[in-house]
């Protein structure tokens, strides 16, 4: 059995690394349906893939990955949207983990919005 | 339609979540001899009036108004009855709310536990400011995870750091293995 032990070094090899759950105006938010009708098509791995990326890539200040509820296009989930500060909202549909990590390497990293995945590119 | 236990708990617990509470109780037990699965989420949130308990299981009652139908308590309702099993949900205004269901473990029709793992994993990660306590239990056998207890070593340490939410995927995957042998439920 795995114990809490462990916790006390992690604690210390990060001391001074703390709040990094601050938001801020300057951050980029990126929130994911998580409703029944998101859950349902697939939304968790969605934002575990997204927060994992932003982890790894040491972006947790610049970016926040969090879940929401229902924001009535249940037949588009899962939903990503993402909220750069200044900017329109970006609302991609029929997410998966594959289609999310393009959206973080395209959209988030380097700001190029992946058009073929947005609300718009849709049938609406 | 949801095609594991896993993604209704996941969905019960949101709205756990969403009812503001600050500590929820998840208990995941397996029973090979009784041949059941008990699952029960238990929050103190909001909670509801006798009428809207009422009317939770019904499809067609939603207090959201982005949409007209609320599917969440009707799907896992079905689903474990289908089992063989029951459903239960009892609340109180201002006291908080348990959702218990009891599954036929060997029933045809229940659908696999899935990724328990991960639907812990994302309400913990995401939710910091909620306490968890989380048992999972299988033929006697048990672990427990209480976020209460890390906070505590972790001070303000949030769980989005890397090394932390590695430290909870790997203790919930070897703590379930231990527990159930690895074997998928």
């Amino acid at each position: 059995m795995k114990s809490l032990e462990e916790l006390k070094a992690i604690r210390e090899r990060n001391q001074g690394k703390v709040g990094v759950r601050s938001e801020n105006e300057t951050q980029t938010r990126v929130v994911v349906g998580m409703a029944t009708c998101g859950i349902a098509s697939g939304a968790r791995p969605v934002l575990t893939a997204l927060s994992d990326a932003v982890q790894k890539e040491f972006l947790t200040e610049k970016i926040s990955v969090t879940p929401t509820g229902c924001i009535g296009l249940c037949q588009y989930e899962p939903i990503v949207e993402v909220l750069e500060p200044g900017k329109e909202k970006v609302t991609y549909v029929k997410m998966n983990p594959e289609k999310a990590m393009e959206v973080f390497e395209q959209h988030l990293k380097q700001g190029q919005i992946v058009s073929k995945y947005t609300l718009n590119a849709e049938n609406l | 339609m949801m095609t594991e236990i896993a993604l209704n708990v996941l969905d019960v617990a949101e709205n756990s979540v969403r009812a503001d509470a600050s500590y929820i109780e998840i208990d995941i037990a397996a029973d090979t001899k009784k041949d059941v699965l008990e699952i029960i989420v238990r929050d103190n949130g909001c909670g509801m009036s006798k009428e809207q308990v009422k009317r939770v299981t019904d499809p067609f009652y939603t207090t959201r108004t982005t949409r007209k139908v609320g599917l969440g308590i009707p799907f896992f309702k079905q689903a474990a009855e289908s089992t063989g099993g029951s459903f239960k949900i009892e609340s109180r205004e201002n006291e908080g709310t348990c959702v218990k269901a009891v599954f036929g473990l060997s029933h045809i029709d229940r659908m696999p536990l899935g990724d328990i793992n991960s639907t812990i994993y994302t309400l913990v990660v995401f939710n910091e400011a909620i306490d968890f306590h989380y048992r999972y239990s299988y033929d006697g056998r048990e672990f427990v995870f209480d976020t209460k207890q890390m906070k505590q070593i972790l001070g303000d340490l949030s769980f989005q750091n890397a090394e932390v939410s590695q430290f909870i995927r790997d203790y919930l995957d070897t703590n379930k293995a231990e527990v159930d042998g690895g074997q998928t439920l």
